[in-house]
């Protein structure tokens, strides 16, 4: 039976030891949900713990439900990214939906209100019909959830890849804005034995019954249509309510704690509440509201209906704690009592049906040292030295209409990106940003995966999503502050999956030490194959970043004609794993850029700086597709073209499309341009002039040029042209 | 409270309503007062103007807007409209409108089966309304659309009247007024953005003026909107 529940032999003898007895149905059932490595991060955790996690603005780190940071004015940014991949790739609606769900949730136990979603997604080819079919129905679940619940989806990315085709990546970012005082952590709310566990919001069915367990926890295999019935089935309406509801409870003082139902449903939220206070629990499942009045107690236990929440009340307050439910519509009900001790007793029908240490579900779950075995074979021949023969206009153009490059505006047109009013620069931008009400701050927000470098090398991959996620945000002028990220993987008890985990773990710690981005929380999604097919070793990084005044923000496009254009950074040979490699030659081969953290850091305080005088009219990361695209998307956006010459000695495809590191492309009014130079000098950063913006064509001077009309068709008509709608 | 010459407008929130504070928020930005109303209530407050805002009121279940068309609040609204009091539905607020009797027509999913957001151009149809006595027919201004369902649809009887008594409020247009399939962004027939009543003090848009007041947040071209709403409101003050 415990193997049923994805629970190892080795593992089921710990809890005899434990408890010393053989568990009861349900006990095993608690174990299983709690200890799957969805739950438990058994196979990461001894990495994860190497991660920098502490600086001057970190409110909460890691082990809560989000980060938290501080952002001055006493308000505290909360966020925190997780991924919904296994259930989106059987049920792409519901699967993605409900991910967006139980996001928010996370932010709302920390007593944030939720102020902005991203969402990082990887699917296979479009030339696929089943990877069209994923696409469309997460991109409508996200927005079917999303823009039911007023929160505005303001990012993310989509990129495409082979390995994605069985198993999609469907990562949401939640980010959320409360009084730093008013935070709901453990270290600021108390629970007492005596106070009362009130579950509200949604009643408990049979659905995502084994989710951690089965669907998160395991690879996919021939058996997935079966596991439908694991995915759960979102209610956004239900969802806004609980926003509400939540945010009042928090806002009247009513708890002494908050969490949400996820995974391993009330099981974890019961004994995670228990465990963090020190106390046991009374839980009665009689007293659970049901859908299904016959079930059983292990599925009350270990269901994941969503839409609930698990408010921690003093029996004082419960009263005024309940009409605030009435008021929202929504039912609670008290389940269970916090005791002295540390037993988690659970009764159903007059019996008692487990009794087990809170703590041995939520913090003392098996941690595994799995064996890593780095992969026998060499990346290739390195695609920078071979020779290219072709035509660079239609390289150029090939380029701006792959599906990586092309724009997502078939994407992020299904979301409601301006609910709540905040948004001031949402899809278009290489970082959102979103208004602080009450103050004159934004904040950038960018989620940044780099799967092709991470085929290559899963160190240099890793550390170049952590880079360029604060590149992403440093060119609109906010100062990177940390991070969050979701770590896609294959099968960690493959050694050759765990290396790379190692080695993203490592990529990711010497990044944010060298940016001074601590990581303030995360998830890690593992099992992402399925048969032969792996996915690449994909960390998606969600850096937060911070500008003082959000009407000193840089915006990414050419704004008018008459501007000089600078690249700031050094572009080197290195077309490894570049997009024009994948692209013309269909090759994902050789290394990846090496990256300098020491001259990424000066770009990113030279780009503060600079933007902080209002030096520049427009700031734009350099890297998919390099020099010639990042040019081509400054002008698309901002509709005015640009003649530039690209000096060096490297050949042309190389100089334009070399995807070297730590470069930014700007914009500056000729007044600015003295104080520009100077500025880079000051910071040890080469800022080389490449021309001026106007005109209604995208001129390379000696090589190629392009209308700016034709850029237009082409960038925005690729993906609708792939999914068979005209442009 | 603020100086008695200011006009108080009331923005119902329903349960599910999304846009009830960025609406409150338009009408502060633009010098009037916000007065939050419960859609369980049946107090209008006083105020000199209604706003159905934005959202998915009861998770749009049913049908868009049905459900919420039946709150305990709706009865003051339509007795408010009845006396010849400026209303304005915004998006979900002007599917409730059609739902509850007050205005012609329904709102039915878009063409393309898609949720859109994006920034549209309308071209003003008439003056003659609460919200467009600040604009000149021809005009045209630039306001954000975001909804699944904003396909404006009427029975042949309708759209005649629609039509004939120049009810038509704004039509998706090019910038410079032209209209279009490629300027539609829902397949609404005759391109029809909003409407009003034949009094002109009670209109529906599926549009977002509110979200179009705050340049610093996304395009003007609501405030013109918001200052003849305000302006109405005044009459109604007797101020």
């Amino acid at each position: 039976m415990h193997r049923e529940l994805g629970l190892i032999d080795e593992e089921l003898e710990a809890i005899v030891e434990r408890l010393g007895r053989a568990p009861t149905r349900e006990e095993l059932a608690m174990y299983a949900a709690m200890w799957s490595e969805h739950c438990s991060y058994k196979s990461s955790k001894v990495h994860l713990r190497t991660l920098p996690t502490e600086g001057n603005a970190v409110l909460v780190g890691p082990g809560q439900d989000a980060g938290a940071v501080d952002i001055g004015d006493g308000l505290a940014v909360v966020f925190k990214m997780e991924s919904h991949s296994h259930p989106s790739a059987i049920e792409p609606y519901q699967g993605a939906a409900t991910g967006v769900g139980g996001i928010v949730r996370d932010i709302i136990s920390m007593g944030a209100r939720p102020v902005a979603l991203l969402d990082p997604l990887m699917f296979g080819p479009l030339t696929q019909e089943r990877n069209r079919w994923l696409m469309a129905g997460v991109v409508a679940g996200i927005g079917g959830y999303g823009n039911c619940i007023g929160v505005p989806t303001v990012g993310g990315e989509v990129r495409f890849a082979d390995p994605h085709s069985a198993n999609p990546t469907v990562d949401v970012m939640c980010v959320g804005i409360a009084p730093a005082d008013r935070l709901v952590t453990a270290a600021s709310h108390t629970p007492q034995a005596g106070s009362l566990m009130v579950l509200y919001g949604a009643s408990t069915g049979l659905d995502g019954i084994g989710g951690v367990s089965v669907l998160a926890s395991a690879t996919l295999d021939g058996s997935a249509e079966a596991s439908r019935p694991s995915v759960q089935i979102g209610d956004p309406f239900a969802e806004k309510l609980l926003i509400e509801a939540s945010l009042e409870l928090v806002e009247k003082g009513l708890l002494e704690g908050l969490q949400d139902l996820g995974g391993a449903g009330i099981t974890c939220a019961v004994s995670e509440s228990a465990a963090r206070a020190g106390l046991g629990a009374e839980l009665d499942l009689d007293r659970v509201p049901l859908r299904d009045p016959a079930m059983e107690a292990f599925e009350i236990l270990t269901s994941e209906s969503q839409e609930r929440m698990l408010a921690i009340v003093p029996p004082s307050k419960l009263e005024e704690a309940r009409a605030v439910c009435r008021h929202w519509g929504l039912a609670s009900a008290v389940i269970a009592e916090l005791v002295e001790g540390e037993t988690l007793t659970v009764h159903h029908h007059g019996d008692e049906v487990a009794a087990v240490p809170a703590r041995s579900l939520a913090d003392e779950g098996p941690v595994y040292e799995r064996p890593v075995a780095a992969p026998d074979r060499s990346n290739g021949d390195d695609p920078t030295f071979r020779p290219f023969e072709g035509e660079i206009r239609e390289a150029f153009l090939a380029i701006l209409s792959s599906p990586d490059v092309a724009s997502k505006r078939w994407v992020f047109e299904q979301y409601d990106s301006i609910v709540q009013g905040q948004t001031v620069a949402a899809a278009g931008s290489d970082a959102a940003v979103v208004r602080v009400p009450g103050t004159m701050k934004g904040i950038a927000l960018s989620c940044d995966g780099k799967g092709r470098f991470g085929a290559l090398d899963p160190y240099l991959g890793a550390a170049h999503a952590v880079a360029e996620s604060a590149r992403n945000v440093a060119v609109t002028g906010a100062r990177p502050l940390a991070i969050t990220n979701c770590l896609n993987f294959g099968n960690p008890e493959r050694p050759r999956v765990m290396w790379e985990f190692a080695e993203a773990i490592r990529g990711i710690r010497d990044a944010c030490v060298a940016l001074e981005t601590p990581v303030t929380g995360g998830n890690v999604s593992f099992y992402n194959e399925t048969g032969e097919s792996v996915i690449w070793p994909t960390p998606v990084i969600g850096m937060l970043g911070l500008l003082d005044d959000h009407r000193l923000r840089v915006p990414t496009a050419f704004p008018r004609a008459g501007l000089a254009i600078y690249v700031l950074g050094e572009t080197l040979a290195e077309l490894g794993g570049s997009e024009f490699s994948a692209t013309v030659w269909n090759s994902v081969a050789g290394r990846p850029p090496v990256l300098n953290l020491v001259e990424e850091r000066a770009l990113l305080d030279a780009l503060q700086a600079m933007a902080s005088e209002a030096l520049l009219a427009s700031a734009h990361d350099c890297a998919d597709g390099g020099l010639a695209i990042a040019l081509a998307e400054c002008a698309i956006e901002g509709g005015h073209g640009f003649a530039v010459r690209i000096g060096g000695d490297l050949p042309p495809h190389v100089a334009l499309f070399s995807e070297s590191a730590s470069r930014a492309i700007v914009s500056v009014a000729p007044e600015h341009e003295a104080a520009l130079a100077e500025r880079g000098a000051r910071h040890g950063v080469p800022c080389t002039r490449l021309g001026e913006t106007g005109g209604p064509r995208a001129v390379f001077d000696g090589l190629f040029e392009v209308s700016v009309a034709e850029l237009v068709d082409v960038y925005e008509g690729a993906i609708p042209r792939l999914l068979g709608e005209t442009a | 409270m603020n100086d008695p010459g200011t006009p108080r407008v009331g923005v119902i929130t329903f349960p599910g309503s999304l846009d009830d504070r960025d609406a409150l928020d338009a009408v502060e930005l633009m010098g009037g007062e916000g007065v939050p109303l419960w859609h369980a209530e049946r107090d209008l407050r006083s105020v000199h103007a209604v706003i159905l805002p934005g959202g998915f009121s009861h998770g749009d279940y049913l049908r868009c807007g049905a459900i919420a068309a039946h709150a305990p609040i709706m009865a003051e609204v339509a007795a408010f409209a009845e006396r010849g009091g400026p209303v304005l539905g915004i998006c979900n607020g002007f599917q409730i409108l059609c739902e509850a009797g007050l205005l012609a027509g329904a709102l039915i999913r878009n063409r393309s089966l898609r949720f859109v957001c994006r920034d549209v151009w309308l071209r003003v149809e008439t003056a003659a309304t609460v919200v467009t006595s600040d604009l000149t027919p021809g005009e045209t201004i630039r306001v954000p659309v975001k909804h699944g369902e904003g396909q404006f649809v009427a029975t042949g009887d309708q759209l005649a009247r629609i039509e004939e008594g120049g009810l038509v409020v704004f039509r998706y247009s090019s910038q410079d007024g032209v209209t279009g399939e490629d300027h539609n962004p829902n397949g609404a027939t005759h391109h029809i953005a909003g409407i009003r009543n034949e009094a002109g003090n009670v209109v529906g848009l599926m549009p977002h003026p509110e979200h179009a007041v705050d340049p610093d947040v996304g395009p003007t071209g609501g405030q013109a909107v918001f200052a003849s709403l305000l302006a109405s409101a005044m009459a109604g003050a007797g101020a």
